[in-house]
């Protein structure tokens, strides 16, 4: 046998296809993976312990910048661990609807981006990217009406939403769901049977579902493994528990599964939306009170499925008006764990297929 | 009409008697094969800088966005914004560059894209000159860029750009054998390889209604051999691979886009006139039916690039020789058949051969195939547990 | 089976675990004073607890705290496991063994905090660079910017080798 040496090859941080100040570093053996070290921290702003200084109302826009694409559901985890920290009972119902919506609005917003990109680093020129932001156009036309920003909305707060929907924004809802199922099918028609599609993404990124259990993976990633595991269902939180909608889950295990599973949990949130929209009730959208948070010492973990996975925020307070300890579970340091094992064996040309259809943001991941 | 119809020809019987008041024969010929040239040359150019503008206004279109609309009137001096950007460029020379190899590079990949224009007739006269292996020239000719890519590859003096050749040059040798294949399927029935007589040769319908599995093989191969999307891999930047013409800048890459869109015309221009009936065609005057012709090809190609994702390297060449190759060969030997027996009806038993031919293809490969439900990687090295 | 069942059956099967109910907290919490691989281990295996979501760490002024949260994949859970230690000797096992998730969140656990994990396979900075004077979380450093000038005079390692060209 030849007796040959394996090369090492970067990739980053500067990189078309890296989805952010992300580096890896690839030990190759011809033109197969034999190693993987992601490097990040690039981003790393020290949201950590910039939090410690400021009161929990004021970490508000913190969350915003986590996954910057989801904004809306980054709040909805910190406002429900605080409120959790804190002991507030139930929020107004309003709010709590509220919430739904801008949460499966985002969950749109963030799979269409996620589908998008994941084409563009295939090759696809361009046409599904601008396709998808479209859509996502769209609804951050939405969260500018209802929060003022359209990706940092800051909108969800401890106690319910910052402030009430102006008057065209329910109608607005309703005429974007009207048309969303038809893109959604359009977008499948274009894609899911795509023969050179299917043929760079079936078998390639295969995570097996007790490795994914068992590196803490979430979301789309771990319900394309058969893993019908999603936060929504197994701990509810807001009025999840009282919507009907199903957990999407593939046997595929790869990357083209991952692609399945987001283009089903469109459609679901899609079915999500409506109900929300029909059963939104009047009234309050800030629970009464909640001026000046000071929670009683203690510490609080409350989860939430966002669109990318589990995000978790773990509060510890010391009856300040600042908290004491503030972590982020992140969504995409987690998933991350995942990508070695799921590049070793493969070519140079699926690793960035593989690192498209995880879908991190770099903004979580380094904080 | 008939006036238009030959009107190259006539310009050229125009021109040749008016230099003969003044000039020997052998000066006639000169002059005219100088102005043949030129006039050539003038119109590749023209045609390639509007393609540039036509597919990026198509693939704009494709992706909801309206393309070049800013350079004057509908965007179209698009074109020499480019150009002159291109021109104005400082070509800088990389240290570790092998200088011939490298500079004859862009010089080769562009020259026989335009010598092969000396053959490819756009009209019954309008062809520089019609020798009798046309279509043999046109295939060996195209060959030469092969060894320009390679050039260009080598003598940039990057590992990652000597890969991306090296790759460019497995891809587009691989097909060139079904492009060969497919094209031998027409000479069988026309038979001749003279691109003129195999355009008179044809009868009353297209020849890919009779021969759809060349003619589609023919399409496939003409965009591989351009490298366009799909098979665009060595010029990809989202992969890993530099390709071979980054360390190319200014006018020496300007020589290697002319040369991409070139050999996109030349393939679309050899599709049509082997496959769509050249310039044959009611009403209008032959060398628009032509120029219609390659354009749909060229607008087909547009197409193809703004919808698919790109192949993979293994990909690519598992298609080229476990699937283009095998069907070109058994193409021609049922088209041989059935030309031999002089079936009647036309371009149907060709059509009625080729659909059953398609689907034992389609039926070997899903056997071939296992079920896309969970396939594993190849093992490779095991991931050490923690 | 409620998490209070599962840690009764834990106390029972390992003594040596001490692993004690923490009064008044909002998720069924518990201090593990004994070996914290066994019991992480025994958690995993018999009760189930397949998916750890958050390791994290705490500094509570004199001493720090290591704070797990475990869930099942079958539904149940937050069960929240805790360990404690002076900052003298700021070393804890690494879980890595018993739920790989647990591999890069105790290295930002280190990073960050300083916590040494024992038995990590990869016991590097993830955040920061190599060469970082300090631990940005703890109570005690003071918050502040480097200049570039200080960030490459601290760096220590070059980790990547460079792909030649």
């Amino acid at each position: 046998m030849l007796r040959t040496e394996t090369l090492s090859i970067n990739m980053g941080p500067q990189h078309p296809s890296t989805h952010g100040v992300f580096r890896m570093v690839l030990t190759l053996d011809g033109e197969r993976v034999v190693d993987l070290v992601p490097h990040f921290g690039y981003l790393h702003r020290g949201i950590e312990k910039l939090a410690e200084g400021r009161t929990y109302l004021q970490n508000v826009p913190f969350t915003d910048r986590l996954d910057y694409i989801s904004g809306m559901s980054n709040n909805l985890a910190y406002a429900l661990a605080v409120e959790k920290l804190a002991g507030m009972g139930p929020m107004p119902e309003r709010a709590e609807y509220l919430r739904v919506i801008m949460a499966e609005l985002t969950r749109l917003a963030n799979h269409c981006v996620a589908i998008g990109f994941l084409l563009n680093d295939l090759g696809a020129f361009f046409t599904p990217v601008l396709y998808c932001l479209r859509q996502r156009e769209y609804i951050v036309d939405l969260f500018e009406m209802a929060s003022g920003s359209r990706m940092t909305p800051s909108y969800i707060r401890p106690g319910g939403v910052a402030g009430d929907v102006p008057p065209e924004f329910l109608p607005a809802v309703r005429k974007l769901l009207a048309q969303m199922p038809s893109f959604i099918d359009q977008l499948d028609q274009l894609l899911t049977g795509n023969e050179i599609l299917m043929a760079r993404m079936q078998g390639v990124g295969v995570l097996p579902p007790e490795r994914a259990v068992a590196l803490g993976v979430t979301g789309p990633l771990l319900r394309a493994s058969g893993v019908p595991y999603d936060v929504r269902t197994a701990e509810p939180y807001s009025v999840y528990g009282q919507l009907d909608f199903d957990v999407v889950t593939e046997q595929g295990q790869d990357a083209y599964a991952r692609y399945l599973v987001r283009i089903g949990e469109m459609r679901q949130s899609v079915r999500i939306l409506e109900q929300a929209l029909a059963r939104l009730p009047e009234g309050p959208v800030m629970a009464e009170g909640v001026k000046r948070i000071r929670p009683p010492a203690g510490e609080a973990y409350a989860r939430i499925e966002a669109p990318k996975g589990e995000l978790g925020f773990y509060l510890v307070s010391d009856g300040t008006p600042n908290p004491y300890r503030y972590h982020i579970r992140a969504t995409s340091l987690a998933n991350l764990g995942a990508l070695r094992d799921m590049c070793i064996g493969h070519l140079v040309a699926d690793v960035v297929i593989i690192l498209g259809s995880i879908d991190i943001t770099l903004g979580e991941v380094d904080r | 009409m008939p006036f238009l119809n030959n009107l190259f020809g006539n310009l050229q019987d125009l021109i040749s008697s008016w230099l003969a008041g003044f000039l020997p024969q052998w000066g006639v010929d000169l002059a005219m094969m100088a102005i043949t040239t030129v006039a050539l040359l003038a119109f590749l150019v023209v045609v390639v800088m509007y393609l540039t503008y036509l597919e990026r206004k198509v693939l704009g279109r494709i992706a909801d966005r309206p393309g070049p609309n800013r350079v004057g009137p509908l965007g179209l001096f698009q074109p020499f914004a480019d150009v002159l950007k291109l021109i104005i460029k400082e070509a800088t020379t990389p240290q570790g560059v092998d200088y011939p190899t490298y500079i004859l590079a862009p010089i080769l990949i562009v020259a026989p894209a335009l010598l092969v224009y000396a053959v490819i007739p756009f009209g019954p006269r309008m062809v520089p000159t019609d020798i009798n292996v046309a279509l043999l020239f046109v295939v060996a000719i195209s060959s030469v860029a092969t060894l320009a890519l390679l050039m260009g590859g080598w003598g940039s003096g990057n590992k990652y750009s000597l890969l991306g050749g090296m790759r460019a040059v497995a891809q587009m040798i691989s097909y060139e054998l079904p492009l060969a294949f497919a094209f031998l399927g027409v000479v069988l029935v026309t038979g001749s390889l003279s691109l003129v007589k195999i355009v008179e040769g044809q009868p009353g319908y297209p020849l890919a209604l009779a021969q759809p599995i060349g003619f589609l093989i023919a399409l496939i191969c003409v965009v591989a051999e351009s490298n366009r999307a799909p098979f665009d891999l060595p010029e990809a930047e989202s992969e890993l691979v530099a390709g071979y013409h980054t360390e190319y800048g200014g006018v020496r890459f300007a020589m290697f886009f002319l040369a991409e869109y070139i050999e996109m015309f030349t393939g679309s221009a050899m599709v049509a006139l082997l496959f769509l009936g050249g310039w044959r065609g009611p009403i209008l005057p032959p060398y628009v039916w032509m120029l219609i012709k390659v354009y749909a090809v060229l607008f087909f190609m547009f197409w193809l690039r703004g919808t698919f994702p790109r192949l993979r390297v293994d990909q690519l060449m598992g298609l080229s020789w476990k699937f283009l190759l095998p069907l070109g060969m058994v193409n021609v030997i049922v088209m041989a058949f059935i030309d031999k027996l002089h079936l009647p009806g036309g371009f149907l038993p060709g059509l009625a051969a080729s659909i059953v031919i398609l689907a034992v293809a389609g039926g070997v490969v899903r056997i071939g195939r296992r079920s896309p439900a969970v396939r594993t990687a190849r093992p490779g090295l095991r991931v050490k547990e923690a | 089976m409620s998490e209070s069942d599962t840690i009764s059956r834990l106390q029972a099967a390992l003594p040596d675990a001490r692993v004690q109910p923490v009064e008044g907290a909002k998720d069924p919490t518990f201090l593990v004073e004994g070996d914290l691989l066994q019991a992480a281990a025994w958690l995993r295996a018999e009760g189930g607890y397949d998916f750890l979501s958050s390791v994290t760490g705490v500094d509570r002024g004199d001493h720090f705290e290591v704070v797990y949260h475990l869930y099942r994949t079958q539904g149940g859970g937050p069960l929240v496991l805790k360990v404690a230690g002076p900052w003298e000797k700021a070393e804890v096992p690494s879980l890595v063994g018993v739920w790989p998730a647990a591999e890069l969140q105790e290295r930002e656990a280190y990073d960050l905090l300083g916590i040494t994990f024992l038995g990590h396979p990869d016991p590097r900075r993830i955040l920061l660079w190599e060469g970082f004077p300090g631990h940005p979380l703890r109570r005690s450093f003071e918050n502040k910017t480097f200049a570039h000038a200080e960030m490459r005079a601290t760096m220590t390692s070059d980790e990547v080798p460079h792909a030649e060209n």
